[in-house]
């Protein structure tokens, strides 16, 4: 079982995600709706796992992913935006995510996405 | 705006409405409507657009219809701070999305959401706005455009 945080500032997106993860092997543990609650959460809870996103206010996922990788050499990040291009992509894989989901992705694709992550 | 400008957005708005409501969408003709008098219906969800492009992108659409789609989701909370979380929600992925036929300097904000009529927006007065007519379930909304292009 994989401790798994949310970080997304839209309700409806940190609900469809928790609906898919219910029964599997991802536990989650806690939601954020922006970057600096996210560091905050997650110096309290240490997630295996995280989802975040990339555009949300106060603090950005771009700006969000090295500061969380400061702190843990091992959490694995997948990028779940709306983002779709290829700069942005590498970006947030150079910042220090390991995956990347495109919105709007299926129930199947977000599976697969943070099944591979945690194989790798 | 050039008409494959218009064609990213129309793209865009057909996938992810066929991958959130299993299809049975159809699009109207795209028109020119005039900045001074924005459409809109009962919820909408704008974004601010910055860098290659300045405007705004906005989807606006009636309560029954954001209804219908959050059941579709599997949302059971129907309450009203979903309804506008739903069209922002929508806004943002259709904008984020048109970055992979726009680039990266198309550079999008957080989503504001405005219930009711748009008075609170400024449209750019130098351009017109494109409306991307939507009809799903008997249901309308529409997609509006209003872009200049700075590149």
């Amino acid at each position: 079982m994989y401790s798994m945080m949310i970080v997304d500032d839209s309700n409806i997106m940190r609900r469809k995600i928790e609906r898919i993860q219910q029964g599997t092997q991802f536990n989650i543990v806690g939601t954020a709706n922006n970057g600096k609650q996210a560091v905050q959460m997650f110096e309290q809870l240490h997630p295996d796992v995280i989802t975040m996103d990339l555009t949300m206010p106060e603090q950005d996922g771009i700006n969000t992913i090295p500061i969380i990788r400061q702190l843990s050499s091992s959490v694995r990040i997948l990028v779940v935006s709306a983002l779709s291009d290829k700069a942005t992509a590498i970006k947030a894989l150079q910042k220090g995510a390991q995956g990347f989901v495109c919105k709007p992705f299926t129930d199947i694709e977000l599976q697969d996405a943070l099944c591979e992550l945690v194989e790798d | 705006m050039q008409d494959k400008r218009l064609t990213v957005f129309v793209q865009t708005i057909t996938h992810y409405l066929n991958q959130t409501t299993n299809g049975g969408i159809n699009l109207g003709t795209p028109y020119l409507n005039d900045n001074s008098e924005p459409m809109a219906y009962d919820y909408t969800g704008i974004i601010g657009i910055s860098g290659s492009h300045k405007g705004c992108v906005y989807f606006t659409a009636p309560r029954a219809l954001i209804s219908h789609m959050l059941v579709k989701m599997g949302e059971t909370d129907l309450s009203d701070s979903n309804f506008n979380d739903m069209v922002g929600e929508v806004a943002n992925i259709i904008s984020g999305n048109a970055r992979q036929e726009l680039g990266p300097e198309f550079m999008i904000s957080v989503p504001v959401v405005i219930r009711g009529e748009l008075e609170e927006i400024h449209l750019p007065d130098t351009v017109r706005s494109y409306v991307i007519p939507l009809f799903w379930n008997n249901y309308r909304a529409a997609i509006v455009v209003s872009l200049e292009n700075k590149s």
